[in-house]
């Protein structure tokens, strides 16, 4: 979401302007690849569609009434009973398929997005402590990142939701104890090879108070690579919460997420009903390449050893 | 010596720390006596069951007993199969190394082969078809994937079987599925479904090392000698790209038994990872012990090899300790 902001200039801008504030050059720089421009749209698309599915869609899919389930597994295309076209098919319930992909849409980014961004502060905080303070901190600290991450994630949350039970609420809680430690190793590299810088010592040497030093000037200039790995990290989260739905650890049915979705499809694969699995794949596919389109562009760009 | 011996000790920490999270968290799940227990049993019965299970203690005595019986081999006995936990997990074992280790192969057998390609015609048409592949690898969803292999190959076409593992043939005196043709066909899908991620890792190990090897004076040196272009290649570049590749491989080896769930539950593969899924799904919690333990000791085994094998390749890291 906060990358969907980054609007691309209309013009292609001069080369190099000396003093050029920082973002202006990320955008420009961005506006170079087209692969890149390509997924920020497709990205773009889809947090639209994610956010007003309820305008959009041609069903409401939670809404019991207005589901036929004489219109069950209809192929794409078909007209049902109340005379409604649906475009990508039904599934086991009449429910059509457009509909339930877009609500879906909206779950599985939804808690790709929110998980993140909670852990994304946790890790900031704890890394943030173990640059700064050091010593003992930084150890206890690290230790516990190396541990958590020699572990595979889907482990990790896999254990954490056989023990939580099911639910939206279980399932970000997973998430974020399974991301926590890959923000906390990356702003901790970030921020040891800040600290060295002479901005820091010149801020102790004023004698500001530690919290000012640490929040004001360590923590900005952390926030480039931190970036990258959030933008790639929510496509990694969703890309979790959908084999865990799909292995029936994850949401429960009352709140389809595209994984969850696929896995209702599973059963009708074999009689050749494709449509109920393929397009909700399709779906996710799409947005797990169109963040990943985004965050490698942004990695070449805030890579401090690809900077001018 | 002073090292491995600290790396060891910490590994048994680690160990001991997992196995109180695992068995407080699985043992805070549910009342187990609600689920195991027939509704229809009589009290007495119910009670004479609780006792049997030791479901009746408090939770640390549950502990000790579940340690002391750990450190014996015993994980206790599957509530559901009514046989010891290790015993069950250790009949699917087999089925999931297989799995692994044919998706290395396929991996490697694949993945060297297009890298080089790919980083020897860096330009090309088919080799930037190759790289995108393996973006492509990286972002499908192993699940889906899975399920689109069998809408292709199963479904579609008709060329493969959809799920379960074939017979198990015997050489040299391993039982395998990889012996027989049928348990060949069996597991070609599954496998190569697990290998996707690794295999895409592979092509772009195998691409970047071949980018920055090619332009080196030893390579020059042997074109300048007159070598042919193919002993070039397969001896003195393959030899220097495999380090990084085998390294990756050997450390994903974890990875790949983890992920082994996703597979086994979608092409029903009677491996470790259905079995801790449906664990799950009935709270049959000896087993799901008994699983995680057994993980944990791999994972624990690998990284300790991991780290022993870098301490003796490069001296550094064990002075580093030392110095501590």
């Amino acid at each position: 979401m906060t990358i969907a902001s980054v609007t691309p200039t209309p013009n292609p801008a001069p080369p190099a302007i000396e003093g050029e504030a920082p973002w202006r050059r990320v955008v420009r720089e961005f506006a170079k690849s087209w692969t890149a421009m390509f997924g920020l749209l497709l990205l773009v698309l889809v947090v639209l569609i994610a956010i007003f599915a309820p305008l959009l869609s041609p069903q409401n899919p939670y809404d019991l009434a207005s589901l036929s389930i004489m219109d069950n597994r209809l192929p794409p295309g078909e007209t049902g009973w109340g005379g409604m076209t649906y475009v990508l098919g039904t599934d086991g319930q009449g429910r059509d398929m457009l509909s339930a992909i877009m609500y879906g849409l909206r779950i599985s980014l939804g808690v790709g997005v929110v998980s993140c961004t909670i852990a994304l502060f946790i890790g900031l905080a704890a890394g943030l402590a173990a640059a700064y303070f050091g010593g003992r901190v930084d150890t206890i600290i690290m230790r516990i990142v190396d541990l958590h991450l020699s572990f595979p994630a889907i482990l990790i949350a896999l254990i954490l939701l056989a023990v939580l039970g099911r639910g939206i609420d279980k399932i970000i809680i997973a998430l974020i104890v399974v991301q926590w430690a890959t923000f906390a190793r990356t702003v901790r590299g970030a921020a040891l090879a800040e600290r060295r810088k002479e901005y820091i010592e010149a801020a102790q040497c004023l004698g500001l108070p530690q919290w000012k030093i640490v929040f004001g000037h360590l923590l900005p200039n952390c926030m480039p690579p931190m970036m990258v790995i959030f933008t790639v990290e929510i496509a990694s989260a969703i890309a979790l919460e959908a084999t865990l739905s799909f292995l029936g650890v994850g949401l429960p049915i009352t709140q389809p997420s595209l994984g969850l979705l696929i896995s209702n499809g599973f059963q009708f694969i074999l009689s050749g009903q494709y449509w109920i699995s393929v397009y909700p794949g399709i779906a996710l596919l799409v947005l797990i390449v169109a963040i990943n389109l985004v965050g490698d562009q942004l990695r070449d760009i805030l890579n401090p050893r690809n900077a001018q | 010596m002073v090292f491995i011996i600290r790396r060891l000790l910490q590994a048994v920490l680690v160990a001991l720390v997992m196995s109180v999270l695992v068995f407080a968290g699985v043992f805070a799940i549910g009342n187990p006596a609600d689920i195991l227990i027939d509704p229809e049993a009589t009290q007495a019965e119910r009670l004479r069951l609780i006792q049997q299970l030791g479901l009746d203690r408090p939770l640390y005595e549950q502990y000790f007993i579940f340690l002391g019986n750990l450190l014996q081999g015993d994980f206790g006995t599957s509530f559901v199969f009514n046989r010891p936990a290790l015993h069950i997990i250790f009949e699917r074992m087999p089925a999931t190394l297989e799995l692994a280790f044919a998706a290395i192969f396929i991996a490697v057998v694949i993945g060297i082969p297009l890298g080089l390609w790919a980083g020897l015609r860096p330009n090309a048409v088919s080799s930037k078809a190759i790289m995108a592949g393996s973006i492509l690898g990286f972002s499908l969803p192993n699940f889906w994937q899975g399920i689109m292999l069998i809408l292709l190959f199963s479904v579609t076409l008709g060329w493969l079987p959809v799920t379960g593992r074939g017979p198990v043939g015997e050489f040299l005196g391993m039982r395998s599925s990889l012996f027989t043709l049928e348990g060949l066909r069996h597991i070609a899908l599954p496998a190569f479904n697990l290998a996707v991620g690794l295999l895409a890792l592979v092509i772009r190990l195998t691409r970047a090392g071949t980018l920055e090897v090619m332009p080196q004076d030893f390579i020059r040196f042997a074109r300048a000698k007159g070598l042919r272009e193919r002993r070039i290649i397969f001896i003195h570049l393959l030899r220097n790209i495999l380090i990084p590749v085998v390294t990756v491989v050997g450390m994903s080896f974890g990875g790949l038994i983890a992920f082994a769930v996703v597979t086994e539950t979608i092409f029903a593969w009677p491996g470790m990872g259905k079995l801790i899924i449906d664990s799950i799904n009935v709270l049959d919690r000896p087993i799901i012990v008994a699983y995680l333990m057994v993980i944990v000791v791999v994972f624990i085994t690998l990284n300790l090899i991991v780290d022993i094998l870098y301490s003796i390749i490069d001296p550094r890291i064990r002075l580093e300790e030392a110095g501590q």
